[in-house]
């Protein structure tokens, strides 16, 4: 589903050069859960965009969903976005003027539904993290988990091929952030396979795949526990 | 599509109520100078008769002194003697005609409490009222006969049959003049001419005239002259009757040609009467006459002022500078929505559509600028309309093409300022704002 062969990217300044990405290889399978950690500067969350088609590449080959993404012009990426990706970001990202209802809908505007099947998607998103009744409040109006969780709403509403998640309880209190990667199981439960970055190695463990990324590469691939149990099964 | 953005950028503007005022301010006070001057110089160069100015021509001889021109580099006089405008008016070839000229005189009410007045006097033809399409409230302009015979005839303004009538229907009825009576055959309603053309040599902005005589009547009641005269030499003998037989001229002179025939024809007949008047030992000039339509004839007089079209360009340039100032108003409302603009872009916004988002938001803006510009703009020529009194009424005011203009010019305005902020803004790379969000 999301395939990635030897991707390079280097970041270049007039007289530096990064190299973020070096010949960086992985493939995510559907219905995967996996965890991507490593230390600050080692190209995770670089991997993270370019994977979520907000960044290019300078060499290799990046295919998603049996397309390679190399050539593709700003409104084909956009659409790809638009309809196979759901992101979810550690600061939520929600527009504070709009209502729950409204946040939900944003990538939904970009898509060409009726005005009913965006309401029932919107409903029945804010149904899975449990803020059905709250669609009409501002965020300001939410505690943190629960902006979260609308966030989360907003990725799944497009029903998305995979959601990627940039350390989605970085800005919550373990209590919310529990919660929050409960709610992250319970969505892979149904199918829906989730790419997530996080520096906290106890939440990668509840993933299925952990992967450790240094200096750009994947250095190191496990299986998680529940994974293993299920393997030793 | 087009009614989300318009919501978006409702809210856009409400969340920042400070910065919107500004830079619907901004552009309200460009908008305000440039309509104001754009009025001013849109209603002074309007086609005051535009049914018929390029069939309505202003006569020019050139009568004046074998020395130098009337006006460089080589102007014929701006009107005529009296000697040339009745002879045009007795021979000219055309179906209408009419020489005038303006003149005053004191009008004697009738009744209990009313004051003379002295009146503004236009002597003048009876196609006069034919071919400026005057409007009549009551009664017509005089007969031929009495423009041949000097009848003692007079067709009132609205405003000075209401002076002098109360507004009745004064047809019939006498008026005093000069110490003579006069009776009424007509009264005009409602006619502002801005510019009045018919006679831009005593200001094209003045007001109407109160009344209007058989031309003839200059002679007879030896009627004194208003206005510029102008002598390239001294009038031989004294009397009223050597200045109206001088080489001075205070005379204006109109004729309507319908075709380009029948103007050739009537340009013919100028050169054969200057000809003719050279046997006679005047007009020692070379022939120099003139045919000018109405436009051609208000451009040739400057009737729009060197001045106001300075301050029109003044303006612009003001809105310009308030333009740079929305710009960085702009910016700066813009980098308060990189974040919500990347997390778009990330969820499948194109670039055009966010364009398109920003775009709306800028003609929002521009339309507020422009209402308040509009109000503003009113304001000012309230201002001039104040300063500068009776000279510009109705000139100073916005009809409904001018508001039109107004909103178009703020909207044009508003997003010219908001292209480089929108391009700007939505060329940051969506992932560096979303992280550090």
């Amino acid at each position: 589903m999301l395939v990635m062969n030897n991707i390079t990217k280097v970041f270049r300044t007039e007289t530096v050069e990064t190299h973020a990405l070096k010949q960086f290889s992985l493939t995510v399978n559907e219905g995967d859960f996996v965890a991507v950690t490593g230390p600050s500067g080692s190209g995770k969350t670089t991997f993270l965009n370019i994977a979520g088609l907000l960044e290019s590449f300078d060499d290799g080959e990046y295919t998603l969903d049996g397309r390679s993404v190399k050539h593709l012009n700003d409104k084909q990426l956009s659409q790809l976005r638009n309809e196979k990706i759901g992101f979810i970001f550690q600061s939520f990202n929600l527009i504070p003027d709009l209502n729950l209802f409204d946040n939900v809908d944003v990538p939904l505007r970009y898509r060409k539904l009726s005005k009913a099947e965006r309401k029932e998607r919107i409903e029945h998103s804010l149904d899975v993290v449990g803020l059905a009744n709250r669609m009409r409040h501002l965020p300001s109006q939410l505690s943190g988990g629960q902006q979260q969780r609308v966030a989360i709403a907003r990725a799944l509403a497009g029903n998305p091929l995979f959601l990627l998640a940039d350390e989605p309880t970085g800005n919550l209190d373990s209590k919310m952030a529990d919660s929050v990667m409960s709610l992250l199981e319970d969505i892979n439960q149904t199918g829906t396979t989730i790419v997530m970055v996080t520096h906290d190695l106890s939440q990668a463990e509840r993933a299925h795949r952990h992967i450790q990324v240094l200096d750009g590469q994947v250095t190191e691939q496990q299986l998680s526990k529940p994974e293993l149990a299920t393997v030793n099964a | 599509m087009w009614l989300y953005y318009t919501r978006l950028a409702w809210l856009s503007l409400k969340r920042h109520p400070l910065l919107s005022l500004l830079m619907s301010g901004a552009i309200a006070l460009g908008i305000g100078a440039a309509m104001t001057t754009i009025t001013i110089n849109y209603l002074m160069s309007a086609d005051p008769i535009p049914e018929k100015s390029d069939r309505l021509f202003y006569v020019q001889l050139d009568n004046w002194s074998p020395n130098e021109p009337y006006d460089e580099p080589n102007e014929p006089p701006d009107q005529l003697t009296y000697t040339d405008a009745t002879a045009l008016k007795a021979q000219a070839p055309a179906q209408l005609q009419t020489a005038m000229a303006q003149s005053n005189g004191v009008i004697e009410p009738q009744g209990l409490g009313k004051e003379p007045f002295l009146a503004r006097l236009r002597l003048t033809h009876n196609d006069f009222f034919t071919m400026f399409n005057s409007p009549f409230l009551y009664g017509q302009g005089w007969s031929d006969s009495a423009d041949e015979s000097g009848d003692r005839r007079i067709v009132l303004s609205k405003a000075a049959n209401e002076e002098i009538f109360a507004g009745e229907n004064s047809v019939g009825r006498t008026v005093r003049l000069e110490g003579k009576e006069f009776r009424v055959v007509g009264v005009l309603d409602e006619w502002v001419l801005k510019p009045r053309f018919y006679d831009v040599t005593t200001g094209a902005f003045n007001e109407m005239e109160d009344a209007y005589l058989p031309f003839k009547l200059k002679e007879t009641m030896e009627l004194p002259n208003s206005g510029n005269t102008n002598c390239w030499k001294m009038p031989e003998g004294e009397g009223f009757k050597s200045f109206l037989t001088s080489e001075c001229v205070n005379f204006q002179f109109w004729a309507q040609l319908d075709s380009t025939q029948a103007k050739q024809e009537y340009m013919s007949f100028l050169n054969a009467y200057v000809e003719e008047q050279k046997k006679l030992g005047r007009f020692p000039r070379p022939l120099n006459n003139r045919l000018t339509d109405v436009m051609g004839w208000m451009e040739h007089e400057n009737v729009v002022d060197d001045d106001a079209e300075v301050m029109m360009y003044l303006s612009l340039m003001f809105l310009a500078v308030c333009l740079l100032n929305t710009i960085g108003l702009l910016l700066t409302k813009f980098s308060f929505k990189t974040g919500e603009i990347a997390l778009r872009r990330a969820v499948g916004a194109t670039r055009m559509q966010l364009y398109q988002q920003q775009f709306v938001e800028t003609v929002l803006i521009g339309i507020a600028g422009g209402i308040g510009g509009l109000i503003l703009a009113a304001l000012g020529l309230l201002g001039i309309e104040y300063l500068y009194g009776e000279q510009v009424n109705d000139l100073a005011s916005l009809n409904l093409p001018l508001l039109g203009i107004g909103i178009v010019l703020a909207i044009i305005s508003s997003v010219l300022a908001g292209a480089y902020p929108t391009w700007r803004t939505c060329r940051i790379p969506p992932a560096s704002q979303l992280k550090s969000e």
